[in-house]
């Protein structure tokens, strides 16, 4: 009991400046008090983050040698090390809060982490490459500005870099579409069918509606989440049905609409059991994605081994130099 | 539906997951120090400066892990320097900065308080003076 209340006193002072940061919208940093709460909700959003970047280099990897000219080639390596690069500014973020890196990426392997559902959908032609940038890349582009604002220093700041970058993509991922769309009859097709296929899944990356979202109301009340599920996936309907018409294509929803009185972008119902069912591991490709990352993770060991030990071999010639001129000196 | 052929690819900036320490485990660096007990680390954690051109300082742009200094510069110019954001890196073992208290913000801090005399703004008589 007596312990119990020695520790009470720490953990409020620590509340209350948690609540005064909270309050005046400013940020937490990495060594701050923090509820539990709180930085478990951050390793979890951030380290999903993380292996949704890790698992979202495959769907485009996989077109790198068969992209149709050397610039598509080139354009398409610099945006998949993208990828990579953003998830190791976000594993570096969620390691601030105390989690290892690889637990973090045993986690990956094991099947027990989480990552977007939109990775487990096969990208099977060519034009599948654009749709993931426009569509896909765009989405997570309107959901990661908000999250530049993210209570959480190291995390708004991985965002800030990750967005920076993530605005290439997505028009490299338009122009492809443009250019299949003014092609011939059959590329036009091609583009049209990639829309139709990952427009769902991509309108689906917003988290499922606000009145099935209970963990929405505590991220938006720690200001880690600024916006609604709702509120962001309706804004990136807006910009679709737009853009959609420089393309010359169309979504595949006939209910998108702008409705006057809400001032609000509505769409068509989205299939939520066949998102839960992606989620839980039952997607398309989830199996695929998983093998093909713990087999690159295995196939990489011989070379962090290397490493390792040059490292190490490294330091121990420099430590027997440094002996070695001690003596010398000794002697001299 | 599957993909064709899943390309076997270079996977290099993936390989963040680590075996065989080279080197101890950071603990005291400024941005990753929970207050948590120390984890299971592979490679040490480096901390990245960026001096983004000449005539300006170095800027903390975020840590990688790297088995040594050598190995932890490349990585650095793979990782932050993608489009040409900097002229020159610095790498430091995350274990090697020492840092305030983020606790004592009022008595490590000196207070600014009364101390308004420390700027130019303070002055005002000498307002409308030119050149100074």
């Amino acid at each position: 009991m007596a312990q119990d209340l020695q520790s009470a006193g720490p953990d409020e002072a620590g509340q209350a400046y948690f609540d005064r940061i909270m309050a005046e919208d400013s940020r937490i940093e990495p060594r701050d008090w923090m509820p539990e709460a709180y930085r478990r909700t951050l390793v979890r959003q951030i380290s999903q983050h993380a292996h949704s970047e890790i698992i979202g280099m495959q769907p485009e990897a996989n077109w790198i040698t068969r992209a149709p000219s050397l610039k598509r080639k080139a354009i398409l390596m610099a945006k998949v090390q993208d990828e990579a690069g953003h998830g190791l500014y976000l594993y570096s973020a969620a390691e601030t809060l105390g989690t290892s890196r690889d637990e973090m990426m045993d986690a990956l392997i094991a099947g027990k982490a989480r990552y977007s559902s939109i990775f487990n959908y096969p990208a099977v032609t060519w034009a599948d490459m654009g749709a993931i940038g426009w569509l896909v890349d765009g989405a997570a582009i309107c959901n990661q500005v908000p999250l530049c604002r993210a209570s959480y220093g190291p995390y708004g700041r991985a965002m800030v870099r990750v967005c920076k970058e993530e605005s290439f993509h997505q028009r490299q991922g338009f122009e492809i579409l443009l250019e299949l769309a003014h092609g011939t009859e059959a590329q036009k097709e091609m583009a049209q069918d990639a829309v139709n296929r990952w427009y769902a899944p991509a309108l689906m990356m917003f988290g499922p509606p606000d009145d099935d979202s209970p963990n929405s109301k505590q991220s938006m009340a720690w200001n880690i989440k600024r916006f609604s599920n709702d509120e962001l996936r309706s804004r990136f309907v807006g910009m679709m049905a737009e853009q959609v018409k420089v393309l010359g294509l169309s979504l595949p929803d006939p209910e998108v609409r702008f409705n006057e009185d809400t001032g609000k972008w509505e769409h068509g119902p989205l299939d939520w059991e066949e998102f839960k069912e992606v989620l839980a591991g039952r997607g398309p490709c989830n199996a695929q994605r998983l093998e093909r990352r713990r087999e690159a993770h295995e196939n990489g060991a011989w070379v962090r081994e290397a490493a390792a030990a040059y490292a190490a071999k490294q330091a121990a010639k420099r430590a027997s130099t440094a002996a070695d001129d001690l003596d010398v000196r000794k002697v001299a | 539906m599957v993909e064709k052929s899943m390309t076997p690819g270079r996977d290099t900036a993936a390989a963040g997951g680590t075996t065989a320490p080279a080197a101890p485990v950071p603990e005291s660096a400024p941005e990753h120090t929970s207050g948590l007990p120390p984890q299971r680390h592979g490679w040490p954690l480096w901390e990245v400066f960026v001096r983004s051109s000449r005539g300006l300082s170095h800027v903390h742009a975020g840590s990688l892990h790297a088995p040594d200094a050598e190995m932890a510069l490349r990585n650095a110019r793979d990782l932050y320097t993608r489009r040409n954001e900097g002229v020159s890196i610095w790498v430091v073992p995350a274990e090697a900065i020492a840092a305030s208290d983020p606790d004592s913000k009022g008595s490590f801090f000196e207070s600014p308080q009364g101390k308004d005399y420390r700027h130019a703004t303070y002055y005002t008589k000498s307002e409308g003076v030119k050149h100074l």
